[in-house]
C-alpha cells in the first residue's frame, strides 16, 4: 500500500534516502483511477528497501501540489535524496514507469 | 519477460467505452464467454465528460463517470471479464485446420477468440505546435474535468469551439476568471444549445478565424499564447496560465492497419450490421465510419455488433 502524504510527513518521506514515487491524484479524476492500481502493482514488485511508493491527494494537499507546480493529474514524481528528479504525466504503460524508477535505483 | 496466460473466448471486445461495454452486456447475457481488453479507462472518453444531458433516462443529466460506471457494473453483472492490456496486433489463426480462431497479441500475451468487436474509440488530436509537448501538464491540458481545479481565478484559453470545446469551457467557467476561445473557422461549430449557454457569460471572448501558432512560457509553466488571425494576418499575444485543447479526435486504430479496411483517416469501414471486411470481425462506436459520434449511437452500435457477432459464432462449424 502506498503511504498517504500530507504536510506533516511529506518532507520526512521524500528525504528518507530511498527513491520515492509520489502519485498525485484526486477523487474527480478518471485517468487517476487507472494509474493508482498500476502504482500498487509496482509497489509489490520493487524492493521496499530501495523504493517507497506514496500518494498525495491534490485537493486536501494543495500546498504540496503548488510547491511542485502540479497543474495536471495524474502526475507521478520521482524523488531521490529529497529532490524531484523526474515526472510522468497522464496515463502511460506500466513499463514506462518501471523504466523511469530503475534509472534512479543505484 | 513473464507472459500472461490467457484463456480462449467466444468474443473479445477491444475497448471498454460505451460501445464495448454495451456489446459486453448483450454478449455475456446471451451466454457467450466474453472478454473486454481495455488499455486505458473503462468508460472511455465518455468517462471524462462532465455532464451528459442527451442520454435518455436521465432528465437532469448525468456525469460521464457515473454513467459509464453504471454501464460497466451492468456488464460485470452478466459475467464479462475486463483485462487491462494493450492490443498490439490481430491475425487469423492459420495453424488451426478450420481457420476459425483469431489471435490477438497484447503487450503481455496472446488471446484467442472466435469473434472480435473493435470498439476502440478516439483520442484527442494534438496540434503539433511549439510549446504543446514541452508544457503538457504545466499549462497544456486535454482534460478539463481532471485539471480545471488547478486554474482557479486564472485566465485560460480553450482551443476549438466544437461541442467538446464549448462543453468543457462551460465546466471550466466554474473555476477560471476568464476564457479566450480560439477557433480556426469563421464561427463556432458547437450545437446551438451549448452556444446559447456560453454566450450568457461575460468573461468569455471568441477569437474566430484564428490559428494557434505557439504556446509559450517561462520554462516552468505557460505564460501566453500567440494566435494569428487568418483574415487579417495579424499576430496577437494573449497572456494566459493554461491552454485546454479540443481540436478534434482521431481513431485509436493504428494497430489495425493492414488487418481491416478503414478510410483515409483510420475509421473502420463497416456495413449496416457492423461487419468489417474480415469474417467474424465487427466494429462499433466512435472508431467506425459512422459520422455521428454520440454515446447513444455508440451504445446502439455496440448492441448491434454483439447480436451479429452472436449469430456469427452460432453459425460457425467446429
Amino acid at each position: 500500500m502506498a503511504i498517504k502524504l500530507d504536510q506533516k510527513n511529506f518532507d520526512e518521506v521524500v528525504n528518507s534516502g530511498k527513491v520515492v514515487l509520489v502519485d498525485f491524484w484526486a477523487e474527480w479524476c478518471m485517468p487517476c483511477k487507472i494509474i493508482t492500481p498500476i502504482v500498487e502493482e509496482l509497489a509489490n514488485e520493487f524492493d521496499k528497501e530501495k523504493v517507497t511508493f506514496a500518494e498525495c491527494d491534490v485537493q486536501s494537499e494543495q500546498m504540496i501540489a503548488q510547491r511542485y507546480s502540479i497543474m495536471a493529474i495524474p502526475t507521478l514524481l520521482i524523488f531521490k535524496d529529497g529532490k524531484a528528479m523526474d515526472q510522468v504525466i497522464g496515463v502511460v504503460q506500466k513499463k514506462t514507469i518501471k523504466d523511469k524508477i530503475n534509472l534512479y535505483i543505484s | 519477460m513473464n507472459e500472461r496466460k490467457y484463456e480462449q473466448y467466444d468474443l473479445i471486445i477491444i475497448g471498454g467505452g460505451p460501445a464495448g461495454l454495451t456489446a459486453a452486456i448483450y454478449s455475456s447475457r446471451a451466454g457467450f464467454k466474453t472478454c473486454i481488453i481495455e488499455s486505458g479507462i473503462v468508460g472511455g472518453e465518455a468517462a471524462s465528460t462532465d455532464l451528459i444531458e442527451n442520454y435518455p433516462g436521465f432528465p437532469d443529466g448525468i456525469s460521464g463517470m457515473r454513467l459509464t460506471e453504471n454501464i460497466a457494473n451492468q456488464a460485470k453483472k452478466f459475467g464479462v471479464e475486463i483485462i487491462t492490456d494493450r492490443v498490439v496486433k490481430i491475425k487469423e489463426d492459420l495453424t488451426s485446420q478450420d481457420d476459425i480462431y483469431k489471435i490477438i497479441n497484447t503487450s503481455s500475451g496472446q488471446i484467442k477468440a472466435k469473434a472480435i468487436i473493435i470498439a476502440v474509440g478516439t483520442k484527442p488530436k494534438l496540434l503539433n505546435i511549439p510549446g504543446e509537448k514541452e508544457y503538457k501538464g504545466h499549462g497544456v491540458s486535454y482534460c478539463a474535468t481532471c485539471d480545471g481545479f488547478f486554474y482557479k481565478d486564472k485566465k485560460i484559453a480553450v482551443i476549438g469551439c466544437g461541442n467538446s470545446g464549448i462543453q468543457e469551457g462551460l465546466f471550466l467557467l466554474r473555476f477560471v476568471k476568464q476564457i479566450e476561445f480560439v477557433e480556426f473557422l469563421p464561427k463556432p461549430t458547437a450545437e446551438k444549445v451549448l452556444l446559447d449557454k456560453i454566450k450568457k457569460y461575460e468573461n468569455v471572448n471568441f477569437n474566430l478565424n484564428s490559428s494557434l501558432l505557439s504556446i509559450e512560457g517561462n520554462g516552468k509553466s505557460v505564460t501566453h499564447i500567440k494566435i494569428k488571425n487568418n483574415k487579417t494576418g495579424k499576430i496577437k499575444e494573449i497572456k494566459i496560465s493554461g491552454v485546454f485543447i479540443y481540436v478534434g479526435l482521431k481513431p485509436n486504430t493504428e494497430f489495425l492497419e493492414g488487418f481491416v479496411q478503414s478510410d483515409k483517416d483510420g475509421y473502420v469501414i463497416i456495413d449496416q450490421n457492423q461487419k468489417t471486411n474480415v469474417q467474424g470481425v465487427f466494429a462499433a462506436g466512435d472508431a467506425t465510419i459512422d459520422t455521428v459520434k454520440q454515446i447513444t449511437t455508440a451504445v446502439g452500435s455496440g448492441a448491434r455488433a454483439a447480436i451479429n457477432a452472436g449469430h456469427y459464432i452460432e453459425n460457425m462449424k467446429f
